[in-house]
């Protein structure tokens, strides 16, 4: 069994590594846009955001006179924890509450949270409050940091959809798969010879992006990279056991496509790859939670920019080992050899 | 002789279309077997379900006595008549990773040399001509030391030199030894390689045996054939079966001699004309119906 897997593994990794056009294409993609956005995003904000903490979703601005004040976008947050990570990361450059308590949090490292710092106390003390300051730490996370594991995960999304899906379904079409089926070669080895060598080219592709993004824009990781590992290697077997389920039974590679396009974005714009679910509504984040994608970049930023332990990540990486076991077992229970 | 394959009453029923409809025959061990038939006789299909690649509506495949399975998988091996393989592989890669994934293997250098793929071994596959890579589809039917080989129509679209190199390769894997199921359109392939014939039409098998007895038992004239403009119209002069096909005449005669005086008196230019025996050709186009026949 190992050496038929391991036959069928080996020809397709050689095949793909040979495809120069495919192969450059799946690294340059995601260095280009790593770079395209750091150049894109390189200037700070221009306004000032302040975060509210209240339940209600509108801000009032009658509870206090800061809340009127111009140039400043005010933001209802809703769970402190969730605020408090945001100061750290200088996504808000302040955070207040007026009620029960009157009091507010700055990050003493966040340029722009000191003149905002300074527009509070001065309608404060005019409205004759006393607001009590707080101070959170933490470092700055630039757009760039945030949005790499979104990158990284769309390539990965891709390449396991389209690479395996697309492979198979051709290979399907134009009879390889049913000179395989003419061999001692079972359903179940192919699947797994397809699953391992898509898993490695992703592995090894997705690391050396990271290691190039790392070195030449100095993204941040505040946990540890063999968790990182963990996360990308669950999330890319997720979708590797996806990519074969969709392409279980097609024949045709323009349906295919269609099909492949019809997962691969609605997850792209849904998952988080380029803005926060935090606001988004909640069918938008239920739906999303569909999405193996979600769970692997949640996890991956919460070990990148939030140092993330293992437990903190555990119930992500269960969902997307479930994921993949149900995935799997319907691609197996639907594949077809052959056109029929 | 020992039963190497044998069809019990197979059925393939598509939507509308029964496609092969309760066909049986056994093929003995060391023979080569021609399946023969027109476009849409079931004939593939027939070999499909044989191969263990289709599964039948109803009836059963048996490899040396017992239900085709396991054993038949590592023990058959296949060439179908349209096969992609895997680009920017080589050819050596390809045999080897065919090999790989049967237990039982032949020596790969003698298959490489058999089907004299020496030269081509660091080739990528797509860079392969026509013969060429009929000849590696058939090698990759041998990577496993088969008992039994199926080739479907594996001369399909090859010119009739690298046809004929393709027939001596079928006759020395036949001379080892090993059994073969060959479907073809080419009447003249089946009669050179073949010891046993079936030919199905409809999605039945219409007759079955060797080449030479069917010949001989539904033909015992010979054939007369002739340009039909060297005629000038005087036809009807001539007292023995006679078809039309594509402007040629035959004349199907027990007594050549005769007719060629009947010939000579309707003044009939005869510097064109052939004398042969009945073929296989003649046997499939009588027996399938097929339009040609007057």
């Amino acid at each position: 069994m190992l050496r038929r897997i391991y036959a069928i593994f080996r020809a397709r990794n050689l095949e793909f590594v040979r495809d120069r056009g495919s192969m450059s294409w799946n690294i340059v993609l995601p260095v280009a846009l790593m770079f395209g956005l750091s150049f894109i995003f390189s200037s700070e904000r221009a306004e000032y955001t302040v975060g509210v903490v209240q339940d209600a979703a509108e801000i009032d601005a009658s509870v206090h006179p800061f809340l009127a004040s111009r140039y400043i976008e005010f933001v209802p947050v809703d769970d402190l924890e969730s605020g408090f990570r945001r100061v750290a990361r200088h996504q808000l450059d302040l955070l207040v509450q007026f009620t029960p308590e009157a009091r507010y949090w700055v990050n003493p490292d966040s340029p722009k949270g000191y003149f905002a710092e300074f527009a509070l106390l001065e309608f404060d003390g005019l409205a004759g409050g006393a607001l009590q300051k707080l101070e959170i730490e933490g470092e700055a996370v630039r757009y760039v940091d945030w949005v790499l594991p979104g990158i990284l995960g769309m390539n990965v999304m891709f390449s396991s959809l389209f690479g395996v899906g697309y492979v198979v379904v051709r290979y399907r079409k134009n009879g390889f798969l049913k000179r395989l089926r003419a061999t001692p070669l079972r359903a179940i080895e192919f699947v797994i010879a397809q699953v391992a060598s898509r898993l490695l080219l992703i592995l090894l592709i997705t690391s050396f992006v990271y290691a190039g993004t790392k070195f030449f824009l100095g993204t941040r990781m505040d946990g540890s990279h063999l968790l990182l590992f963990v996360v990308l290697l669950a999330g890319s077997m997720s979708m590797i056991a996806m990519g074969l389920m969709v392409a279980a039974r097609v024949t045709s590679e323009e349906l295919a496509g269609g099909l492949l396009n019809m997962v691969t974005w609605p997850m792209m714009m849904l998952s988080g790859v380029w803005f926060s679910l935090e606001a988004a509504s909640d069918w938008v984040r239920q739906l999303a939670g569909f999405f193996p994608l979600t769970h692997m970049l949640g996890a991956a930023r919460a070990v990148m920019l939030d140092g993330a332990g293992f437990a903190v990540v555990l119930p992500a990486l269960g969902t997307l080992l479930v994921m993949t076991a149900v995935f799997l077992a319907c691609g197996a229970l639907m594949f077809r050899w052959h056109p029929k | 002789m020992t039963i190497a394959l044998e069809a019990r009453k197979l059925v393939k029923q598509y939507p509308g279309v029964l496609a092969v409809d309760a066909v049986s025959f056994a093929v003995r061990e060391g023979v080569c077997f021609g399946l023969l038939g027109p476009n849409g006789a079931g004939k593939t299909t027939t070999v499909e379900i044989m191969e263990g690649v289709t599964p039948a509506s109803s009836g059963e495949v048996w490899y040396y006595g017992e239900p085709a399975g396991t054993r038949f998988r590592e023990e058959a091996g296949i060439q179908f008549q349209n096969t992609a393989l895997q680009d920017y592989i080589t050819v050596r890669e390809t045999l080897e990773m065919f090999q790989s994934l049967y237990d039982r293997r032949a020596d790969l250098n003698s298959v490489i040399e058999q089907c004299s793929l020496g030269e081509l071994l660091d080739r990528d596959n797509r860079k392969l001509s026509g013969g060429q890579r009929q000849r590696l589809l058939l090698a990759v039917a041998l990577v496993n030391r088969p008992r039994l080989v199926f080739l479907d129509e594996p001369t399909t679209g090859l010119d009739p030199q690298a046809r004929r190199n393709f027939w001596d390769l079928v006759k020395r894997i036949r001379a080892d030894g090993t059994t073969v199921i060959l479907t073809t359109h080419y009447m003249e392939e089946a009669q050179i390689l073949c010891d046993e014939i079936a030919i199905m039409d409809g999605g039945r098998i219409v007759i079955q045996g060797s080449p030479g007895d069917l010949l001989r038992q539904h033909y015992k004239n010979t054939i007369i054939e002739l340009p039909l403009e060297d005629f000038d119209g005087a036809l009807q002069g001539i007292d023995h079966r006679i078809v039309e096909s594509l402007g040629v005449i035959e004349i199907e005669t027990d007594d050549v001699n005769a007719s060629l005086r009947q010939l000579t008196a309707h003044t009939a230019a005869l510097n064109r004309l052939r004398i042969r025996q009945p073929n296989l050709e003649d046997l499939f186009l009588d027996l399938t119906g097929h339009t040609l026949r007057a």
